[in-house]
C-alpha cells in the first residue's frame, strides 16, 4: 500500500469569502497536505460558477482544484478539515491514478494495433468502403 | 413545459419499440421517415479514442442530460457499453458537486 496515489479534489467555496480569505484558505489547504507527506500537484481556481441546484441556499460558488499525490493519508485529513470548515459548501475526492493508468494500456493497445495492420486504422469503414471497391471493379471485368 | 417534456418522453418510447419489431408498418408512420430507419449509430467517444470521461468537462456532459437531468439512455445515443458506464459515472460526480442537475420530478 506504500504506492503513490493521485487525487483531484474539487471544492466549493462560498462567494461570500473575501479575496484574500479565499487565498488564506487555498493556502491552508495546500498546506495540510505537504503536512501529511504529501504532495500539490496542481492548484487550480476554476472561478466563480452557477451551481446546478442550490446547496444551503446558496446559488453560486467558487470552484477550486487540487491535484494531489500521496498515500491517502492526507486525503483524510483534508476532508476532515473541509468538513469542518464553513467557508466549503462542498467537496468531492476522486482517485485518478487508476483510471490515467487504464487510459495509457487502452493508449498503447491502440498503438499497437494501428502499427500491426497500417491500412484499417479506422475500422468498419474502410473495410465496407473496401468491398464496394471490389464489387464496383467485378463489375467492370464482368 | 410540460407538454415539451411528454413529446421527449414518447420520442424515447417510440425508438425502443423500433427497436423490437421494425416492420413495413412501422415505417409508414408518415413523421420523420429517416428517423426510423435502422442506422448503426457510432460511439462519439471511440470515434474519438477517448480513455477518460472528465466529470469537470461540463459542456460534453451537458449533451448527454436532457431538460430533465436524466442520463441519455444508450439507444438514443448511440455510446458503447464502456463509454456508457464511464460517461454515467462522471455525470454522477458532476451531480455530486453541483456542475449538473439532479434529475427533477
Amino acid at each position: 500500500m506504500a504506492e503513490k496515489r493521485a487525487y483531484e479534489v474539487l471544492l466549493i467555496v462560498d462567494t461570500n469569502t473575501p479575496d484574500d480569505e479565499f487565498k488564506r484558505l487555498t493556502e491552508t489547504l495546500q498546506q495540510i497536505i505537504t503536512d501529511q507527506g504529501g504532495v500539490v500537484v496542481k492548484t487550480d481556481n476554476m472561478g466563480r460558477r452557477q451551481l446546478a441546484y442550490p446547496i444551503n441556499r446558496k446559488k453560486e460558488g467558487n470552484y477550486l482544484l487540487l491535484e494531489v499525490e500521496g498515500t491517502g493519508r492526507e486525503i483524510a485529513e483534508l476532508e476532515r478539515r473541509m468538513r469542518v470548515n464553513d467557508q466549503i459548501i462542498r467537496y468531492i475526492t476522486v482517485r485518478v491514478d487508476e483510471d490515467r493508468r487504464r487510459a495509457e494500456k487502452f493508449k498503447t493497445k491502440r498503438a499497437r494495433k494501428a502499427s500491426k495492420r497500417p491500412f484499417s486504422s479506422t475500422g468498419d469503414r474502410t473495410r465496407s468502403g473496401g468491398r464496394k471497391e471490389a464489387a464496383f471493379n467485378d463489375d467492370v471485368e464482368g | 413545459m410540460s407538454s415539451n417534456y411528454n413529446d421527449r418522453d414518447r420520442s424515447y418510447d417510440d425508438s425502443d419499440d423500433g427497436g423490437g419489431r421494425r416492420g413495413p408498418g412501422g415505417g409508414g408512420r408518415g413523421q420523420g421517415g429517416g428517423r426510423r430507419m435502422h442506422r448503426r449509430k457510432v460511439c462519439r467517444f471511440c470515434a474519438d479514442k477517448v480513455d477518460i470521461i472528465d466529470y469537470k468537462d461540463v459542456k460534453l456532459l451537458q449533451g448527454y442530460v436532457p431538460e430533465r437531468g436524466k442520463i441519455l439512455p444508450r439507444r438514443i445515443s448511440g455510446t458503447c457499453a464502456t463509454h456508457q458506464r464511464m460517461l454515467a459515472e462522471a455525470i454522477k460526480r458532476a451531480r455530486n458537486i453541483a456542475l449538473l442537475p439532479y434529475a427533477t420530478a
